[in-house]
């Protein structure tokens, strides 16, 4: 907007009517009655609530979080009983939801890669059958799907009588997916502080690669000097520990299954339901990407003398990250706050808890007001990746 | 790649010859290829053939629970017996040719502001139509007026309900996001700010952290007495969350639009909402018409989630219906399958009427 400015002899004092028609001035008054309004608004809503929740008896704060809970939850990755206080029953389902999240974008990724780069593919076949996978599945509402599943898993599957083995130990029922898993031992520590050390271990000899390359122009073997590094080093770790071989294997006790690591059926329909239904943007977001780098990339490396294997390495994914890498966490974060919906099939997610926290105590400003910035701290920090990510990113021109 | 610069060679030879040709450069160009399209033809072998078996060849239209149990494929006699309730919901039985009639209206209206993208001779039309349509609409549903009896919206259900929550949604979330756009590109630190925070805010969280606030928290901000129910209040959470969304798509729309433009309208001593209206929003509305199309197939989908705030929308009358008799819960592929094909037809035509309208615009540029 310009800024009208007095030619520099005019004296003219100015009346009322001359300042507003300046448009600072106006600014500032626009700014004020905007401001004061949504105060007035916020304050009626406030002063309404605090009368509402006065006549309900219901006491504001957050105090509630460290009553006792009193109710189970199914699935629970940290120690936790109906004694337990609300803000651990919230950490609880906080964890669930990170854990059907993170699975949910490994999977979804990989899925929607395949989808993706098949749509591309020079077979007609293989191209269509694609396309019909990401347009079915992306255009049927992802709660539905999770309904589908949800309904489909436990018919599909027998009693825990007669379970499924497809593979030894493995077992199907209809309860759920029960894997074997080793028995809790001190190694395992041990083998996770060696992966750590590991990774610290690549890096810096990553960082001495890179250096050796750029001053001598010798490349090294980095892929298979890190997996040496890493496999190495867990392994040690696993052979020091006294290399325990014992597993708890699933097997069926009574009426139920014990042992082993139960998968529920709530959170495979979550799972599967999230993931398929990402995995379809994905696919596009891949396609878009591959797509966005021109041809002219592609006979520049080979002009170059350049491999086709380090060329796609070197020339054509770093540029199609560019264009794919921000779309691509925009689906992770929708996969983050759709996973919400598993509150509609039982899986005890952060919403699902809060839910019956809210049932339970009336706190439903508080409990709303504790998922709401939690999800939305999510976002922020995936925003700031993004930020951060874009400048790394940007093409750096003259 | 280099296969690109050569000029395809023209189709010769006879039918058969030309097919042999094309499978040949489309499906068995190399091992690999070869391999991957036995693969393909195996997989459509395994898949097909059970599922046409189940879906048409063994299935039954009976809408009786006997003849289903009779039937080895599947069952679309459930959704026979149940079709009225799955499309209706609740709905008064003799009085569903309201809700049929109103949506089938609402369809109309939909359609004919989706076709003035294409036909501008449309495009007058597109406000009056929502300006008589929307009232004949609510006179149909809730009647107590003309001899209509009155049905209050808590019986409203079925695909009339989705259709009704997600487009009322767009409608009323259009000024809002214009404004919230405007918002944030406005150069008063004030008014950007507080635009600024809404969208992220809502952008921020699930639609069904929404949904909760709008069916927990708005009875609390209401004075004393005043109540407004359940249908309601989970429309205004669809307008708030999609408005914060067509905000966005709107603000890529005024950002595509060039700076000279914007000084046109100054040059030319236009106020700023005159320079808007008459320079500006033209350009940039023309600009996002696809991506609000996207967002409004979405909302669509996302119309489901009242199901879990206990509103009976197409999902939730499905739901109800396999619900309604204990023999029909195991016919849930059919219910589910049925609502599914529904949503699918809608939004895939809408999906690729998007992707026409954003060729058909683009056709301006290309010369």
């Amino acid at each position: 907007m310009s800024k009208p400015q007095n030619a520099p002899g005019d004296v003219r004092s100015k009346g009322l009517v001359d300042y507003l028609n300046d448009e600072n001035v106006r600014a500032v008054l626009y700014q004020v009655v905007a401001i004061g309004l949504i105060v007035l608004a916020g304050w009626y809503l406030v002063s309404n609530t605090l009368y509402n929740l006065e006549q309900q008896n219901i006491s504001t704060g957050y105090g509630f979080l460290d009553l006792e809970a009193s109710f189970e939850i199914s699935e629970t990755m940290i120690d936790y009983s109906a004694q337990s206080d609300y803000a651990t029953a919230l950490m609880v389902g906080l964890l669930n939801t990170v854990k059907v999240s993170l699975l949910g974008i490994i999977l979804c990724t990989i899925i929607g890669t395949i989808f993706g780069v098949a749509r591309l593919s020079s077979n007609w076949i293989v191209r269509k059958l694609a396309t019909v996978y990401v347009e079915t599945f992306r255009n049927i509402p992802v709660l539905l799907q999770l309904f589908f599943w949800y309904a489909l898993i436990p018919s599909a599957f027998p009693h825990p009588r007669d379970a499924l083995e497809p593979l030894p130990g493995v077992l199907l029922t209809s309860r759920g997916m029960y894997l074997p898993v080793p028995e809790p031992d001190n190694a395992y520590t041990l083998m996770t502080i060696a992966a750590v050390i590991a990774c610290v271990v690549i890096y810096f000899v990553r960082k001495w690669a890179k250096k050796r390359q750029d001053a001598t122009g010798q490349p090294f073997p980095m892929l298979l000097a890190g997996i040496g590094i890493f496999v190495g080093l867990v392994l040690a770790a696993y052979l020091a520990g006294g290399a325990p071989t014992d597993m708890s294997m699933p097997a069926l006790k009574g009426f139920n299954i014990q042992g082993g690591y139960n998968i529920s059926p709530e959170f495979m329909a979550v799972l599967i339901g999230l993931t398929v239904y990402t995995s379809t943007y994905v696919a596009e977001v891949v396609r878009s990407g591959i797509q966005a780098v021109p041809n002219g990339q592609w006979e520049a490396a080979d002009s170059l003398g350049i491999r086709r294997s380090i060329a796609l390495r070197k020339v054509i994914l770093p540029q199609s990250m560019r264009v794919a890498i921000p779309p691509l966490t925009n689906q992770y974060l929708n996969l983050t706050k759709n996973s919400s919906l598993a509150v509609a099939v039982g899986y005890p997610d952060l919403v699902s808890v809060s839910n019956t926290t809210m049932n339970q105590t009336g706190q439903a400003i508080e409990a709303i007001s504790i998922f709401m910035s939690i999800y939305l701290g999510l976002s922020l920090l995936t925003s700031l990746f993004m930020n951060w990510f874009n400048k790394k990113m940007a093409l750096v021109e003259r | 790649m280099s296969e690109n610069a050569k000029l395809p060679p023209l189709p010769t030879g006879t039918f058969s010859e030309r097919a042999v040709a094309w499978s040949k450069k489309n499906l068995f160009d190399g091992w690999f290829n070869t391999l991957l399209t036995l693969g393909s033809i195996a997989f459509l072998v395994w898949l097909i053939p059970p599922i046409v078996e189940w879906a048409i060849i063994n299935a039954t239209l009976a809408p009786s629970i006997e003849a289903c149990a009779e039937a080895t494929g599947a069952c679309w006699g459930f959704v026979n017996a149940n079709l009225r309730l799955i499309l209706f919901g609740t709905y008064p039985f003799e009085e569903q040719w309201r809700p049929l009639l109103a949506m089938i209206f609402l369809m109309g209206i939909i359609c004919g502001s989706l076709g003035a993208v294409k036909y501008p001779s449309l495009r007058k039309a597109i406000i009056p139509m929502w300006v008589i349509g929307v009232p004949i609409i609510a006179i149909l549903m809730w009647g107590g007026v003309f001899g209509l009896t009155y049905v209050q919206n808590s019986y409203w259900g079925g695909l009339p309900l989705t259709l009704i929550l997600s487009s009322i949604g767009v409608i009323f979330a259009f000024p809002f996001g214009l404004l919230l756009a405007l918002g944030r590109q406005s150069h008063m630190p004030a008014i950007k700010t507080v635009s600024v925070v809404y969208i992220e805010v809502i952008r921020g969280v699930p639609l069904i952290t929404v949904l909760f606030m709008a069916s927990v928290m708005f009875p609390l901000f209401l004075p004393d007495g005043v109540t407004i129910d359940k249908l309601l209040r989970a429309q205004i959470g669809i307008i708030l969350f999609t408005a914060a969304y067509l905000a966005e798509v709107f603000r890529g729309g005024l950002q595509a639009v060039p700076r000279g433009q914007f000084e046109a309208g100054d040059s030319l001593a236009l106020s700023y909402w005159q320079s808007m209206r008459l320079i500006i929003l033209p350009q940039a509305l023309r600009l996002v018409i696809p991506p609000t199309v996207n967002s409004f197939i979405s909302m669509f989908k996302d119309t489901t989630l009242v199901v879990i705030i206990g509103l009976f929308d197409f999902l939730g009358t499905v739901k109800l219906a396999l619900r309604s008799d204990p023999a029909w819960t195991k016919y849930y592929v059919e219910g589910y399958a049925f609502a599914a094909a529904i949503f699918f037809l809608i939004c895939f035509s809408m999906a690729k009427y998007s992707a026409y309208l954003e060729k058909e615009l683009r056709k301006g540029e290309q010369r």
